[in-house]
């Protein structure tokens, strides 16, 4: 019996950036930045070191012991209803455990160089570490209980950090504004788990897979119970992972600093969705309505957003509704039944969306705080690292072989193409938009390259003193530029009849995709058609691009003029914030202002405890007047009183003698 | 026996506790009030004693003797206060003595 040090005690992974969290939050403030970088990068460090001991040990289980659940202890007992503190590791565990607390201690090295110069670092680092604790439990949970205290706890984390320099009013908006929508998601999400309690009997995930998977699936569009629990674990997904129509909070998001940007809202957090859905993959295919919808709002998210990043000039934004574009991605691979194919674009996007933030990061360093590109320009050379690393994820994001995003993109492509639900049609729908949404994307990223890097420099040069990032910044964004290049390569022997190393480790949970279904069937030469396709339309979108915007830097002006409607649509991010601000928010406000805060509460509630307060002030004023101090007045009372009583006591003698009474 | 009736003793009472309470209520001078409790008091003895031998009985004497020692102890305390302020408010006008109210 071998022996597993860590599997045994997974908790060591997930309570090591909790102590670093509470050490910093607590007496970080007492520290010198170097002890406070020592904790927090210590620990995540550890922790991360840790979850490589345990996927070691992970690999030498058996799979008969796979899904290795641990049961610490219990947390709710009601009736039949048990929530404990269970963790559960098992392939696609792995793979997040890996994205997280690698790509975490990546992005925590990063961050003491950015943040170095900022208040509050002690601050910043606790509420990080308490990030990655909360996304640990969520990924590590066995239960879906469990799995929402995480799920909670980093929409906590996010909004601590979106809203971390607080005494910016747009930036406290925009952490109020996460909050509250995800609270959208997170109703249905709720909605979801009760309904999944109340049809199985339990929450944990081995039990209920196990009784799900006896049930008969679902026709198509038949609305049973599958269909309903998936749709709303599905809203959970669409808040937690910015999809259509919860998606207008990521782009606020960029309030917070950048390495929040990149390790929160871009590698770990908003992937949380896709996981659940991925975690859920079970009770999804078993509800195909479900699955065409998870893939329709993916697709058409990919596709909007992607529209919206075309004109944006803040180069931060940029990069969020790329995001959000790259998420929709996951979801329709999801949706499509490829699960491995999402999760393999979660993982290669966590490498190349984060060194896009963190490259972004150090463009904005460099330029003393400048987000907007129209106000950079040639900075090539003169940040060399930044700007060749920068390049290298962009050319993984436009799908470029044979970098990360390539193989992760035309693997979503090419089982978008082969879809089962719904009929070939839509696939071929689906695939058609996500081609389409790849051409958009090819062109933005390398818009954002030439405004940011080439082409004549449009900054103030006497007053901005460009200058290369300290090198705390630089090696973070060399390793990920170097996993941006060989991450996807485990999926790389497949395009040559090899095996696909990624689908085949995911497999046990996902069984083989809807890509190695089309393998068999000999429908191999498609796939490189299809590969060919998509390498061509990334190169048109790069084509166009650098037409665009270094050959004739004119043209996107023409262009924007000749089709101003377009253009401010698009600019105006489709007028969507300004739409549910007037559907939503305003009846809300008017709502909460009206009736409950002036009618309820003031009125009523307020009126109530007041007004008895007040009538008894009013009668203990006027009952004071009684009290003049004059003490011959109290003579007088005191006399009258007397009179008053010796009149009580014989007026009972005196009514005969009236003959008031008969 | 000749006796003077009970009635004309009750009336004489009665008229000296009015008058007792005419000039506790319109003097101003705190010793003339307190002066106006001693004759109320003992307005009231006169009725006790005056029951007392109508109906035969000593209760009403043994009452007296009470009120009169209540009497000498309320004279001292109220004698007390009456010195306190004089010293302080230089003065024996009930009018300035207003202070105890809210």
């Amino acid at each position: 019996m071998p022996t597993h040090p860590i599997l045994d005690y997974l908790w060591i992974i997930l309570l090591l950036p909790l102590l670093g969290s509470a050490a910093n939050g607590l007496f970080g403030a007492k520290w010198p930045n170097k002890i406070v970088n020592a904790v927090a990068v210590g620990s995540t460090g550890l922790s991360f070191a840790a979850a490589l001991e345990a996927v070691r040990e992970f690999r030498q289980l058996s799979p008969e012991q796979i899904p290795w659940v641990k049961q610490y202890f219990s947390w709710i007992a009601a009736g039949s209803f048990r929530a404990g503190f269970d963790l559960q590791i098992d392939q696609l565990t792995v793979v997040l455990l890996m994205v997280v607390t690698g790509v975490g201690w990546l992005i925590h090295i990063y961050s003491t160089g950015y943040m170095a110069h900022e208040g509050g670092y002690y601050r910043f680092f606790s509420y990080l570490n308490l990030f990655m604790f909360f996304m640990l439990i969520l990924v590590m949970a066995a239960n879906y209980v469990l799995l929402f205290v995480g799920w909670e706890g980093v929409g906590l984390s996010s909004y601590l950090l979106i809203g971390f320099y607080f005494l910016k009013k747009s930036a406290a908006d925009a952490g109020k504004k996460a909050f509250i929508v995800n609270r959208i998601g997170d109703f249905g999400f709720m909605l979801g788990m009760f309904l999944l309690f109340r049809t199985f009997g339990t929450l944990d995930f081995v039990a209920l897979f196990d009784k799900a998977g006896h049930w008969p699936p679902e026709a198509m569009g038949q609305l049973g119970t599958f269909t309903i629990a998936c749709l709303l674990l599905f809203m959970g997904a669409c808040g937690k992972s910015a999809q259509l129509p919860l998606y207008v909070w990521l782009p606020d998001a960029m309030e917070g600093p950048t390495p929040v940007s990149a390790l929160i809202h871009a590698a770990t957090m908003v992937t949380a969705g896709v996981y659940v859905v991925a975690r859920s993959h079970l009770l999804f295919t078993h509800a195909p309505t479900a699955m065409l919808v998870v893939a329709i709002v993916g697709c058409a998210t990919a596709f909007f957003a992607a529209t919206i990043g075309l004109v944006q000039t803040d180069i931060k934004r940029v990069l969020a509704y790329s995001t959000v574009s790259q998420l929709g991605y996951m979801f329709l691979a999801c949706g499509v039944g490829a699960f491995s194919a999402g999760i393999f674009h979660l993982m290669t996007h966590a490498f190349f969306k984060a060194l896009l933030f963190l490259g972004a990061g150090s463009v904005i360093h460099a330029v003393g705080g400048e987000q907007d590109m129209r106000r950079m320009g040639g900075l090539s050379k003169k940040i060399r690292w930044t700007y060749l690393t920068m390049l290298t994820a962009t050319l993984a994001i436009a799908g470029f072989p044979p970098f990360a995003g390539f193989f992760s993109k035309d693997a979503i492509l090419l089982n978008a193409f082969l879809n089962e639900y719904g009929g070939r049609n839509i696939g071929y729908a689906l695939y058609g938009l996500g081609l389409l949404t790849a051409l958009l994307t090819s062109f933005y990223m390398f818009r954002l390259i030439f405004l940011t890097f080439h082409g004549k420099p449009r900054y103030d040069e006497h007053h901005v003193h460009v200058h290369e990032s300290p090198k705390s910044m630089l090696v973070p964004l060399m390793i990920l530029a170097l996993l941006s290049i060989v991450g996807g390569w485990v999926a790389a022997p497949a395009l040559m009849h090899g095996p696909d190393y990624f689908t085949n480790f995911l497999a046990p949970m996902f069984g083989q995709g809807g890509a190695a279904v089309a393998e068999e069937s000999g429908a191999y030469d498609l796939e490189l058609w299809l590969v060919a396709v998509a390498v061509t339309t990334s190169l048109i979108g790069l084509a166009v691009a650098f037409w665009m915007y270094l050959k004739r830097p004119s043209k996107p002006e023409e262009l924007a003029r000749s089709m101003k409607g377009v253009y401010t649509t698009l600019l105006n991010k489709y007028y969507v914030d300004e739409f549910y601000a007037a559907v939503v928010v305003k009846p809300l406000l008017w709502l909460s202002t009206n009736v409950f805060w002036k009618t309820v509460d003031v009125a009523g509630i307020d009126g109530a405890v007041n007004g008895i307060a007040d009538s008894a002030t009013a009668l203990g004023d006027k009952s004071r007047r009684t009290q003049s101090g004059n003490t011959r007045s109290y003579a007088v009372w005191v006399v009258v009183g007397a009179i008053v009583v010796i009149a009580a006591i014989f007026w009972p003698l005196l009514r005969p003698a009236t003959g008031m009474v008969p | 026996m000749n006796m003077i009736p009970t009635n004309y003793y009750l009336v004489l009472s009665a008229i000296l506790f009015g008058l007792g309470v005419i000039a506790f209520v319109f003097k101003r001078n705190i010793i003339v009030i307190f002066m106006s409790i001693e004759l109320m008091l003992n307005a009231v003895n006169l009725a006790f004693v005056a029951f007392s031998q109508a109906m035969g009985k000593l209760d009403g004497q043994v009452f007296v003797l009470f009120v009169i020692v209540v009497a000498a102890a309320e004279a001292t305390v109220g004698l007390g206060i009456i010195i306190l302020t004089a010293r302080n408010r230089q003065s024996l006008n009930i009018e300035r003595v207003d202070l105890l109210k809210l």
